[in-house]
């Protein structure tokens, strides 16, 4: 039984093919990113795996369930978490009313104290989340996620707009998931997917345009010309 | 104002603000005449009408521009049980809330798949559908005439209602155990998870939150809390219209949440009863009483974004963090 299997998924916007025919599966366990141009429809599959978006064909199976039909809440009880690129919390609550909500929900039985002292933001629990610096509201951003014990972790861009000592700490954070938590992460930055990814799926205009180990990654011609490439060229 | 702003801001005991707001209200009647215990009994009916909408737009975040709808059809309800012999309270009571409930998850269910000035564009026009029903259903509503002449229930209360003084105390009663049982609502998990859905609905789904049950059980709680309002209305002023389900009637209680403080139980209550005091000192005056408040509702949205309750309340915790640093 796969985590995530992606069957044969299309999504047009308007006269815009988003995703074309798009299949993927990721083992249970797996740490996999998915990496690619932007506007390559990478958020895009997130959204279609989590529910936000409907796709025009195809399926999804989470753990072996076809969820293509479930609202993205049911699919959230089913072991489904996810981040957002652009921070989307509870900003006008503090860090640890953010936290009791997602704890809430699940029914955890897990203290918002204890989890919070865990992860090293105990300290901050009574300031506004708006109030935190943005290193923080990522590391939040990613504890919402964590903070619901998941099966199967969808991350979009964690270390997006962060210093590198904060993107190292939020690559820390990841690599410390107990490793059968399945992660997928979309990431520009090759240091953070280098470290995280034991596979990585190569998008392109909305198909995937190669998938492999590390190495297979970094020295496949055509992977390196269209997005390694251009990466070190943004660097210069 | 020093004065005013140290009193506030220094701390109390827990049910402090509690026995005030209970003592005031139980002893306010016997400083005014007849005709500041009618505005005093209207403030509090008015008062947990817009309490009912705050759970919407202070709590929930959704902008309902049909609120009058739910106030008016339980007031018609009790009107036309009224007329069809019943004068029992409690029988009106909770046909009134019941009918609003009702009609609440009805159009709960149409018009909450739209969100921010979708919303309020649908709810409007439901809000009119229902309005001009009444109007044009003359057999059953009295059209434009409305159903003049209903009176104070006779039975199901241990005093006579015609006594205005009575009717107070019972319009109280009914406030205070609202305004408990809402306080209680959005401190507990439920009320807060209306909040989630407030500051981000796409991150309370992704934690696992059902959040359109949530939001049709808001309109349904809010329209049940109008419709509580609604009864006591017809009672009150033994008179019904369609003028109490038109839109310039969901806009005066949108104004009333905004100006007292959405978000804060007590602000709309504050902003219910400044409205009302102010239209009838005004209007005394001069028939441009809109002008009036036109007036106050931008100096509030320039200068007490937070409403007036919002004002104070930072006020007082402004106090108590400074207090709080200096120990």
């Amino acid at each position: 039984m796969k985590a995530i299997e992606v069957k044969d998924i299309t999504k047009k916007y308007g006269g815009l093919k988003v995703l074309r025919h798009l299949s993927l599966s990721i083992a249970p366990g797996e740490r996999r990113a998915i990496i690619g141009p932007n506007g390559t429809g990478k958020t895009t599959l997130f959204n279609i795996i989590t529910g936000v978006t409907k796709p025009d064909s195809g399926k999804i199976y989470v753990f072996g369930k076809n969820v293509t039909r479930l609202s993205p809440y049911h699919r959230a009880r089913l072991g489904l978490a996810r981040t957002f690129q652009r921070n989307n919390l509870f900003f006008n609550l503090s860090l640890l009313d953010n936290i009791n909500l997602a704890l809430q929900v699940n029914r955890s039985q897990l203290k918002a104290k204890d989890f919070l002292e865990n992860w090293a933001l105990y300290h901050r629990k009574n300031v506004k989340v708006k109030e935190l610096s943005y290193g923080e509201q990522r590391q939040v951003e990613l504890l919402l996620a964590l903070v619901q014990s998941p099966r199967l972790m969808l991350l979009d861009e964690p270390t997006a707009g962060v210093s590198q000592g904060e993107s190292r700490v939020i690559t820390e954070m990841i690599q410390r998931l107990p490793r059968e938590v399945t992660v997928v992460i979309i990431e520009h930055d090759m240091e953070v997917v280098f470290n995280l990814a034991d596979r990585i799926t190569v998008l392109n205009r909305g198909q995937v345009l190669y998938e492999g180990n590390r190495e297979e990654v970094r020295t496949h011609p055509t992977v390196k010309d269209i997005y390694l490439g251009a990466a070190e060229e943004e660097d210069i | 104002m020093n004065l005013i702003r140290k009193f506030i801001s220094c701390q109390k005991p827990p049910g402090f603000w509690w026995g005030v707001i209970t003592v005031t209200l139980l002893l306010l009647p016997f400083g005014t005449n007849s005709y500041g215990l009618s505005l005093l009994t209207q403030a509090l009916i008015f008062g947990i009408l817009a309490m009912g909408l705050d759970i919407l737009i202070g709590y929930t975040g959704q902008v309902s521009f049909n609120h009058a709808t739910f106030f008016g059809v339980s007031a018609y309800t009790t009107g036309i049980l009224f007329y069809g012999g019943c004068k029992n309270f409690w029988l009106a009571l909770g046909s009134g809330i019941a009918v609003s409930v009702v009609l609440a998850i009805v159009l709960g269910l149409l018009v909450l798949r739209s969100g921010g000035p979708y919303f309020l564009m649908i709810t409007l026009a439901f809000g009119q559908m229902i309005f001009a029903l009444a109007w044009r259903w003359r057999s059953l509503t009295g059209g434009d005439d409305g159903l003049p002449g209903i009176a104070r229930p006779e039975s199901g209360l241990p005093a006579a209602m015609e006594n205005n003084l009575y009717f107070y105390y019972l319009v109280l009663i009914f406030f205070l155990a609202v305004l408990l049982a809402l306080w209680k609502f959005v401190h507990s998990p439920l009320g807060r998870s209306i909040v989630g859905i407030k500051e981000s609905e796409s991150r309370m789904q992704a934690l696992g939150y059902n959040t359109f049950g949530l939001k049709l059980m808001a309109y349904a709680l809010a329209a049940g809390v109008s419709g509580l309002a609604g009864v006591l209305y017809v009672y009150f002023t033994g008179f019904i219209s369609p003028q109490e389900l038109n839109w310039t009637m969901s806009g005066l209680i949108i104004l009333m949440v905004i100006i007292g403080g959405a978000g804060t139980l007590l602000g709309p209550v504050i902003g219910a009863a400044v409205i009302l005091v102010l239209q009838n000192l005004i209007s005394s005056y001069t028939d441009r009483w809109p002008l009036f408040m036109g007036i106050i509702f931008v100096l509030c949205v320039m200068y007490a974004r937070n409403g007036i309750f919002g004002y104070f309340l930072k006020l007082y915790k402004g106090g108590k963090n400074h207090e709080g640093n200096r120990s």
